[in-house]
């Protein structure tokens, strides 16, 4: 049967993917950040994830203002990279898992969760950085992949109580699959950080520290605001914390935090990497 | 709620900013970010810009163009075209430096 073996948190930022196609992982403005993904490969290495699920927000590659969805979900056999415009460049395919993902899209819409199904998807840099980040070097790609896609583009975004909501319907779906997996879940984005408007650069280190630790076991602390408080809070973009809480609702409710990092700034983001396993799976891994 | 110096990209600015969002995605695609450069105005006249937005595309004013209804995420990729990156972007909306614009990020990460 399918199991979730735990989380991870990590910000998606392009220049991190710049960085990796460049090898600059060694040179001493970056080594920080990019050690601080040892404890995950440790991990990763432990808990041997046969498929993920990358909860992340398209930055106008997959999805344009013509049809812009609240939640979607991939369901296809693989998920393309493409030109985003401004020079990242482009990366392998990655391989998806078409009957977990329609599995997980009847449950959650049973669970009243209508999302948007998309057997062709082009996955951005939000889902493509993580995934290099988390598999370095990785290809034939290691783990078969479900795009989970928050609309953060157009306002109204779902609050923060309804993504919470969401990862639950997907925690509960991947409980019920008959299916053989270990399952990661993957959030992308995030901490603070604004790229638009007179306040660019606006960046919030105390909040970002207080959500590293609600995320954890006092999730009602992150839920209680509104979508616009997380703006105002952790910039325009910060809102990306929104894919965060889709993760966590799908772990248990009691976590191990097994990793937790803070690099402020990388590029114009503070950056963070966490790992949160699910309790039951710590005693039957032991 | 209003956020200080902050647009809420919201379906207002969706609808007033269409036609420009629409040409800025359409810079996935190299060749259309040559046809760009080629003929600026032929290739914002095939998307509909309307006179402001043509406007703030020709002075590549970011906060110009998020006031005619831009998306920063689609802008991106028209700031690209002209060799802008994010820091710059930050920079030239604060009209700062692009280095004290990474001083600022510096000072407020550490607060």
């Amino acid at each position: 049967m399918a199991i979730i073996v735990g989380g991870i948190t990590t910000s998606h930022i392009p220049l991190i993917g710049k960085a990796i196609a460049r090898g600059w992982q060694s040179e001493a403005a970056w080594k920080p950040f990019f050690d601080s993904y040892e404890p995950v490969y440790a991990w990763l290495d432990r808990v041997r994830p046969d498929a993920v699920i990358v909860v992340y927000n398209d930055h106008g590659l997959g999805f344009f203002l013509d049809r812009m969805p609240t939640f979607a979900i991939g369901a296809a056999p693989e998920y393309r990279h493409a030109d985003e415009g401004w020079g990242l460049p482009v990366v392998a395919p990655f391989p998806g898992d078409p009957a977990l993902s329609w599995h997980i899209i009847e449950s959650v819409v049973g669970d009243e969760f209508d999302v948007t199904t998309c057997q062709e998807l082009l996955v951005d840099h939000a889902f493509t950085v993580p995934m290099a980040l988390l598999w370095p070097g990785a290809d034939p790609r290691p783990v078969r992949t479900v795009p989970v896609a928050v609309n953060h583009v157009q306002y109204p975004l779902p609050s923060p109580t309804r993504c919470y909501k969401f990862g639950q319907a997907i925690g509960r779906a991947i409980e019920k699959w008959p299916g053989d997996r270990r399952i990661v879940v993957v959030a992308t984005g995030g901490l603070s950080h604004q790229l638009d408007g007179p306040r660019a650069g606006f960046l919030n280190r105390d909040f970002d520290l207080a959500c590293l630790d609600n995320i954890v076991d006092h999730v009602e602390a992150i839920t209680r605001y509104s979508t616009l408080d997380l703006a105002r809070l952790s910039g325009a973009q910060g809102v990306e914390l929104l894919t965060w809480l889709v993760m966590r609702g799908a772990l248990s409710n009691k976590v191990i935090l097994r990793h937790s990092s803070y690099h402020v700034p990388i590029s114009s983001t503070a950056a963070a990497v966490m790992v949160l396993e699910n309790a039951p799976i710590a005693t039957a891994a032991a | 709620m209003d956020i200080p110096g902050t647009i809420i990209f919201d379906g207002q600015q969706a609808m007033k900013g269409y036609a420009l969002n629409k040409m800025c995605y359409s810079f996935n695609d190299a060749s259309n970010r040559e046809a760009f450069l080629r003929d600026e105005d032929a290739y914002c006249d095939r998307f509909g810009l309307t006179a402001e937005q043509r406007r703030a595309v020709r002075h590549r004013d970011i906060l110009e163009l998020l006031n005619v209804g831009g998306n920063i995420y689609y802008l991106a990729k028209l700031a690209g075209i002209f060799g802008l990156n994010v820091q710059q972007i930050g920079a030239q909306q604060r009209g700062i430096t692009e280095a004290e614009f990474k001083e600022l990020l510096t000072r407020e990460g550490a607060r």
